[in-house]
């Protein structure tokens, strides 16, 4: 993990090289560092940690997204990046809103983020845009809602039998 | 008439005269080959050759495209794997694999539970591998809270998951060969298995999803009489391995089915986010238990076997190494097991043992708070990650500052991993498709959740 010192560079240079409003926040917690961005800015932001940086980050370990209800705005993507020689991990994460959920899509940077957008997207709604195939990986296709946004409930879909399935939404089918 | 197989004219006896024959009867009055003994026949047969497509023939004319769906219900998929295949003939041109046919929102169900109650949820994604999952959650919420683990506990969740690893590796084992159309391995394989299985009974009670690691240590100190059972185990499993090995190591159709076959570079599979023995198989040593020790891995001798090529080979090889590196670290562990607690005496956290019930009102307090409703976590959010079998296993828990988690997500390997399948897949034959996904060796529980 980078340090408080070494985060504070990452940010720096992330402000010079990308744009001066790109970082939004730079966090360590629990010795974990957070570079938070803008939405419009992720692409060059992780362009430049993957090629440019002076230690770059290669390795997309994960990409996942999470609901910050009751904060303002509140969907979250976190795209947990690695640095494979020295062993750092560095979270960079972009927060949108749920009226207007778009972030530009990374997938030409890294391919192994194609499957785990689509999770995001098929959970919580988060478009990304200019991706090449953005499907619902586990919900069905014709699912209506994202159910891992926090407003939507436990127990929200009922469970079908023989005896109730004509309550389901897919009885003509 | 023309052989249905290889095009070839065959006459009415049954031999052929041209194409593939050459070590067939001819008309020109050479050798007949079923006068030579059956085993001099045998090592003259070259499996390659089948597999060069077949040119210039009938066959190739009239061939087409072809969409089929295999799965989700077939065997060969390792769960319920649906795969939309379009074939050429035999071969694979395109495939598309399509997920999501056991989802029932783990993910969801951990936000309506307490933290101390999540364990038995994540426990169920990856079912091959629960020690794994348990230990990636409760490693996040320890990092969460930043509490200390005893080193006991430490060392007896070393001893569970590489036990554990064994018995997911050997799962694998058997279901790979059995796709294979070896039938006999996954006897031997799940034999032993067994033996794994019996000592998580005796250690939690539970042969699967044993709710043994918890938040802050383990659930109780290993039984009397658990380490001579493992200490057994360590003795014989080296030679099971052996066994394996002569069985499969020298056996042709097995070899023809691994080596070569596959291949699948390692800026491929890093680009694809791939981890695991899949990465380790093309010569990548890395390994979270070597590059970011946890749960005091750092203090274990073991090497991390790597392969070559990247083929299936290579692949099977670097698992059934594993397995022995594993028995190595199991040994040390019992070896050096210290004295001491099994869990953090921080009563915030752990229950309270259970003789102080009848004696301390206080313990009486903690532990109705802790069945009620739990510890809480000041908010925040950590991703921690730790090597299962299958590769890195990440556990991502956002903290509201209530006693349930407001998020937790589990990278689990399989899912990135199923993603080199297609570059596996297509180009290959469909039988090659077959040892491609059980050498990927995805868990569909642990992909859908």
């Amino acid at each position: 993990m980078p340090d408080a010192t070494g985060l504070e560079l990452i940010a720096r240079e992330v402000r010079e090289r990308v744009a001066d409003d790109a970082v939004v926040g730079a966090t360590l917690a629990h010795g974990q560092a957070m570079l938070e961005v803008r939405p419009e800015t992720i692409v060059n932001v992780l362009s430049y940690l993957k090629h440019d940086a002076a230690e770059p980050f290669d390795f997309l370990a994960s990409l996942h997204g999470c609901d910050y209800l009751p904060e303002e705005p509140r969907l979250g993507v976190h795209y947990q990046l690695l640095n494979r020689v020295r062993v750092e991990r560095l979270g960079v994460k972009v927060r949108t809103t749920v009226e207007e959920p778009e972030i530009p899509s990374v997938v030409d940077l890294y391919l192994g983020a194609n499957f785990q957008k689509r999770k995001v997207f098929d959970f919580f709604g988060v478009i990304f845009t200019g991706h090449p195939d953005l499907r619902r990986t586990h919900m069905p296709e014709d699912y209506e809602g994202h159910p891992q946004r926090r407003d939507f409930p436990i127990g929200g879909e009922p469970v079908l039998f023989t005896f109730n399935e004509h309550e389901g939404p897919y009885r003509d089918a | 008439m023309p052989d249905p197989v290889t095009g070839d004219e065959v006459t009415g006896d049954g031999s052929q005269v041209t194409g593939l024959g050459a070590t067939r009867a001819d008309s020109n009055g050479a050798p007949n080959p079923l006068d030579t003994p059956y085993r001099q026949r045998e090592e003259s047969i070259s499996l390659s050759r089948m597999e060069a497509p077949i040119s210039g023939t009938q066959v190739e004319q009239e061939s087409e495209l072809f969409t089929i769906n295999m799965g989700p219900h077939h065997p060969a998929t390792h769960g319920v794997l649906r795969l939309l295949l379009t074939l050429d003939g035999e071969m694979v041109r395109e495939m598309l694999p399509i997920i999501g046919y056991v989802h029932t929102g783990i993910e969801k169900s951990c936000e309506d539970q307490s933290y101390w109650k999540v364990i038995p949820f994540v426990e169920r994604m990856d079912y091959l591998s629960y020690y794994f999952n348990a230990m990636a959650y409760c490693t996040a919420v320890e990092t969460l809270l930043e509490e200390e683990v005893p080193p006991r506990a430490q060392y007896l969740r070393v001893i569970h998951m590489e036990l554990n690893r064994i018995a997911s590796h050997l799962f694998w084992l058997g279901t790979s060969i059995l796709d294979l159309g070896a039938m006999s391995m996954i006897f031997y394989a799940l034999r032993e298995r067994e033996i794994i299985l019996d000592l998580f009974e005796m250690s939690s009670g539970q042969r699967l999803h044993p709710r043994y690691f918890q938040v802050g240590g383990v659930m109780e100190d290993i039984p009397p009489g658990f380490e001579g059972k493992v200490r057994e185990f360590l003795t014989i499993m080296p030679e099971r391995l052996d066994q394996y090995e002569a069985l499969l190591d020298r056996n042709e159709i097995f070899l023809q089915r691994m080596k070569g076959v596959a291949v699948v570079s390692r800026e491929d599979l890093l680009g694809l986010g791939v981890t695991g023995p899949l990465l380790r198989a093309t010569g990548d040593p890395w390994d979270l238990r070597k590059a970011a020790p946890y749960s005091s891995y750092d203090h274990f001798d073991f090497k991390i076997p790597v392969g070559t090529v990247g083929d299936h080979y290579d692949r099977y090889r670097v698992r059934m190494a594993e397995m022995r590196e594993s028995l190595h670290i199991i040994e040390q562990a019992l070896d050096g097991l210290p004295e001491g607690p099994w869990i953090t005496d921080n009563r915030k956290i752990a229950l309270p043992p259970r003789h102080e019930l009848a004696t301390s009102m206080e313990a009486t307090i903690h532990h109705f708070k802790l069945v009620t409703e739990g510890f809480r976590v000041a908010p925040g959010e950590v991703y921690s990650a730790i090597e299962s079998p299958r590769g890195e296993l990440g556990c991502y828990v956002l903290a509201d500052g209530s006693s349930k988690p407001a998020r937790v997500h589990i990278r689990d390997p399989s899912f990135s991993n199923l993603q080199s399948l297609k570059l596996m897949g297509e180009g290959s034959l469909i039988a090659d498709l077959i040892a491609s996904i059980a050498m990927l060796d995805p868990i569909l529980g642990g992909i859908d959740r």
